[in-house]
């Protein structure tokens, strides 16, 4: 079974950054890293493939300046190879547009099932999955906790608000999953040091077919008008625990009629 | 404005109330307002109407089948037959996004998406979204003609009433969806739920990583279930397995504004705090001076959950 594993490279969240007052645009010139939420569709593709017994799992990403380290991470993790998109013309490219980029660059590979995230951690637009299967004309499942592969089909568990539901889908198709439904594993050391040496293939839009104006800021359609700091809320009153508090906060939930 | 449709969404045989809000919103905006529903229409007609939606366009029973590509192709259908509105509102939700992400490729249409608030600035409709864990608030419209797209945060907007009468039913056939519509629902699976929903409950009581173990977020459901409330999580013991996503309370989780959050051994994230600090009042419990969580609560205990909490719910025991 031959799977896409969609993995975007983002700057680190525990160091977020910040806009460019000239472009209202996130400023990008630190070094990024594999999306966390990502290393569960990746750790999934290779459980999949492993209980398959065969075919490869091929990472796709958009990422600025040639940015290679979290694709680095992902084939450490066990991925077979790499396709990574990187163009000049690519900045300030929204969801649409990077929909449009991916779907074009998984053209390039074997794929039975592609595998994104439901939600980028910098991001969060969650709409990218789904309008990469409706460009690639694939059904879809989002929102994935358990995916089941066998002959030609899925069988997934989709989240729902109740509970879930269990969907069966022919491949290929696109499934997004939801973050902690399995464990990734750590890179071994042998894993880090092949990673080195896995293939990588690295394109332009010109080589997907794309022209400049379907990407970027003129391929957006949508503008900024505005930014502004959100209004902050007060802090209250802060007590130490004395072996009373408790009374404290029933005190509260009677004053609010909640008891 | 002219005309805005509203996807509207079932939540336990009634209208979802992200649905509700967002038709009040419609409301304010625009001179007509219409729902469009992946199912069937009828039984849901006269909630529709009473809080204004002139009419409902459904596509009847989807037999198994996803909303995300019958209802996008069911709305372009519409638009191609010259039914356009001015634009279309969704929630964040499972099935929203979907037919949001679909209808934008379909389009060519940018979606605005994780909207809080909606306004009309010279004729054009304009999305604010929080960035940055909800710190900094960014503006956007589209620039080009067509329909506007835009995904909305549930708990943006109150649900309000218009005592409309029963919305008009209308057929919106869905096309042949060919492989895009290959997905069936064989099965569903309501995992069991006492009280209130998340998103609705007046009280949530949350747990985070300062519970220690997964066994220990019991303490979390019986409080809530004592205040008649119900129990939400920090993402820390969402990712760890403790418990399932749809508890999860954040940027990446559900928006909750009860009247009473209670937080107890979170720390209080930016990520965190965005799904959370519409709440009318927050009592916060954190063995830390120093955690970010108290620069927000209106009560703030410092002190170990593992003490407070199991005081709290035998004293509200006690009282029966
Ligand atoms: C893009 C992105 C999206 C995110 N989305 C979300 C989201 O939607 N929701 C969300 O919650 N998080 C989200 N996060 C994660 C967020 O940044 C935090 O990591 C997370 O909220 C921390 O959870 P926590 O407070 O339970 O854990 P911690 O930060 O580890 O805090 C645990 C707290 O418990 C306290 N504590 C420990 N022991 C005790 C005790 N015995 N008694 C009392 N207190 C105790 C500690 O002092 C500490 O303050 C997101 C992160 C990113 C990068
Ligand atoms: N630039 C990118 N490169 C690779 N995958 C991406 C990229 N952007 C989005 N994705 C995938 O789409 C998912 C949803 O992204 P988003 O719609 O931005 O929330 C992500 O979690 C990734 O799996």
């Amino acid at each position: 079974m031959d799977i896409v594993v969609c993995v975007k490279q983002i700057p680190d969240p525990a160091d977020p950054g910040e806009l460019d007052p000239a472009t209202n645009t996130l400023k990008r010139d630190m070094k990024l890293i594999m999306d966390e939420s990502d290393s569960y569709g990746v750790e999934m593709a290779l459980q999949l493939r492993d209980a398959a017994g065969d075919g490869e799992v091929t990472l796709v990403s958009m990422a600025p300046h040639e940015e290679v380290n979290g694709l680095r991470s992902a084939l450490a993790m066990g991925a077979d190879k790499a396709i990574l998109v990187s163009d000049e013309a690519l900045a300030g490219t929204d969801a649409l547009g990077t929909a449009r980029v991916l779907a074009a660059a998984i053209g390039r590979a074997q794929a039975d099932l592609i595998l994104a995230a439901t939600e980028s951690s910098d991001g969060y637009t969650g709409t990218v999955p789904e309008q990469v299967a409706e460009l690639l004309g694939l059904p879809s499942v989002t929102f994935a906790k358990e995916i089941q592969a066998d002959s030609g089909e899925v069988l997934v568990k989709r989240q729902t608000e109740a509970g879930y539901d269990e969907v069966r889908c022919p491949l290929p198709a696109v499934v997004s999953v939801t973050a902690g439904v399995v464990e990734p594993r750590y890179p071994s050391f042998k894993g880090i040091m092949a990673a080195k040496s896995k293939p990588m293939d690295q394109v332009g839009i010109g080589d997907l077919g794309i022209s400049a104006d379907q990407v970027g800021w003129a391929g957006g359609g949508q503008e900024i008008t505005d930014v502004s700091p959100a209004p902050e809320r007060e802090a209250g009153e802060i007590i130490t625990d004395e072996g009373d508090a408790h009374e404290r906060i029933i005190a509260l939930l009677e004053e609010l009629r909640i008891v | 404005m002219g005309t805005i449709w509203v996807h509207a969404e079932v939540s336990g045989g009634k209208v979802a109330s992200i649905s509700l809000e967002l038709l009040a919103k419609a409301r304010e905006l625009a001179d007509t307002v219409e729902a469009v529903v992946g199912g069937e229409g009828e039984a849901l007609a006269a909630e529709l109407g009473a809080h204004g939606a002139a009419t409902v366009h459904a596509t009847g029973d989807l037999d198994g089948g996803l909303a995300g590509p019958a209802v996008a192709s069911a709305i372009v259908a519409a638009i191609e037959g010259g039914a356009a509105p001015d634009a279309v509102l969704f929630g964040t939700t499972y099935d929203g996004r979907d037919v949001a992400g679909r209808l934008s490729v379909k389009l060519g249409a940018p979606v605005i998406t994780n909207v809080v608030e909606l306004e009309q600035v010279n004729g054009s409709l304009v999305g604010t979204e929080p960035v940055f864990g909800g710190t900094v608030n960014v503006s956007t419209r589209f620039n080009g003609a067509g329909v506007g797209l835009f995904l909305v945060r549930p708990k943006s907007f109150a649900a309000e009433e218009s005592g409309g009468s029963p919305a008009a039913v209308s057929a919106l056939p869905v096309p042949d969806l060919g492989a895009t519509g290959a997905a069936r629902v064989v099965d569903r699976f309501a995992e069991e739920s006492t009280g209130p929903k998340l998103d609705e409950a007046g009280v949530v009581v949350s747990g985070g990583r300062g519970l220690g173990e997964a066994e220990k977020y019991s303490m979390i459901e019986d409080l809530a279930k004592l205040l008649g409330g119900a129990a939400g999580a920090s993402r820390a013991i969402v990712d760890a397995g403790w418990v399932p996503y749809s508890h999860q309370v954040g940027q990446t989780g559900k928006v909750v504004k009860p009247d009473v959050y209670v937080a107890c051994g979170i720390s209080g994230a930016t990520q965190h705090m965005v799904g959370m600090k519409g709440s009318k009042n927050i009592i916060a419990i954190n063995k830390d001076t120093e955690a970010p969580i108290f620069g927000i609560a209106d009560l703030g205990v410092v002190g170990d959950v593992h003490k407070v909490v199991p005081k709290l719910i035998e004293a509200l025991q006690a009282r029966g």
